[in-house]
């Protein structure tokens, strides 16, 4: 299923346990990679609405990691990962984990598309090892939890 | 078919056709052949794209009445595109400060940061 309304658009595979998030860019591919790898610049964009963002360290080269953390209302998150493969204006392939469930991890794709004329087609793709776990992600962040959300869908189905 | 009933409707949604299915049953309930109609298809064939709905859970078929009208499952599909739709979302608002942290870099940036320089 895709949604597109302005310009982000979301795909979730129905085959694979993966999310593709793809959204074009008025910039060149390099000046949209750079606000993904300078600390200074990611700090500024990546972190959720209404939330503070501090970067513990943020090494985004071939073999570098990351770990940042979201701050909301004195609670700290921490989201750590690695750089697997980091080529300029191209490419980022790197790991995600959620340190309150440190046994998951994502494998996150970044593909920097260049347009032509000064823009840019970025396509996200992150992998996890179940269904359930890809829902859960599509569903983070709802007023209620997947859990719920699969106890009403149960009701509706069932009614 | 994915088991999970998020899987189940995003593959049965990610049909051109079964998506017109599902906005055109949006405005009332409709017969099989009511539904293919507009389309350059059997009868058959839209009965394979709603048995797709069906098995997803997002339409249901009377069994009662002569005609069998089709009916879309309303609140099944607001809460499956309501958790897709969030998520596009907080995609979207993160990429908007993109977008307004991007025009405040001059075009020839280089692409990777001093500290981290470029690899290899």
């Amino acid at each position: 299923m895709t949604i597109q309304t302005h310009e982000t658009e979301i795909v979730a595979d129905p085959d694979v346990p993966l999310v593709r998030i793809t959204r074009e860019f008025d910039a060149p591919p390099a000046k949209v990679f750079r606000a993904h790898t300078d600390p200074d610049l990611v700090v500024q964009w990546l972190g959720p609405r209404g939330h503070g963002m501090r970067i513990d360290h943020y090494d985004c080269r071939s073999g570098g990691s990351y770990r940042y953390l979201h701050t909301s209302d004195g609670n700290e998150f921490g989201f750590h990962g690695s750089f697997h493969e980091v080529r300029p204006a191209e490419l980022i392939v790197q790991t995600f984990t959620f340190e309150g469930a440190p046994d998951g991890v994502a494998l996150e794709r970044i593909v920097f598309e260049d347009l032509g004329d000064g823009r840019t087609r970025l396509v996200s793709t992150s992998l996890v090892d179940s269904f359930e776990d890809r829902d859960a992600f599509v569903a983070s962040g709802m007023e209620h939890g997947v859990r719920e959300g699969y106890e009403r869908l149960d009701e509706l189905l069932a009614g | 078919m994915a088991a999970d009933p998020l899987s189940r409707v995003f593959s049965a949604l990610a049909d051109p056709t079964r998506r017109d299915i599902v906005a055109r049953l949006a405005t009332g309930d409709a017969t099989v052949n009511e539904l293919a109609e507009p389309y350059d298809v059997t009868v058959q064939a839209v009965s394979k794209h709603l048995k797709v709905l069906e098995d997803a859970g997002l339409v249901s078929r009377s069994r009662q009445a002569q005609r069998r009208p089709v009916h879309l499952e309303a609140d099944v599909f607001d809460l499956m595109t309501k958790w897709i739709e969030r998520y596009r979302r907080q995609a979207e608002e993160r990429y908007r400060r993109l977008d307004d942290l991007l025009e405040t870099l001059p075009d020839d940036i280089e692409p990777t940061p001093p500290e981290t320089g470029a690899p290899r």
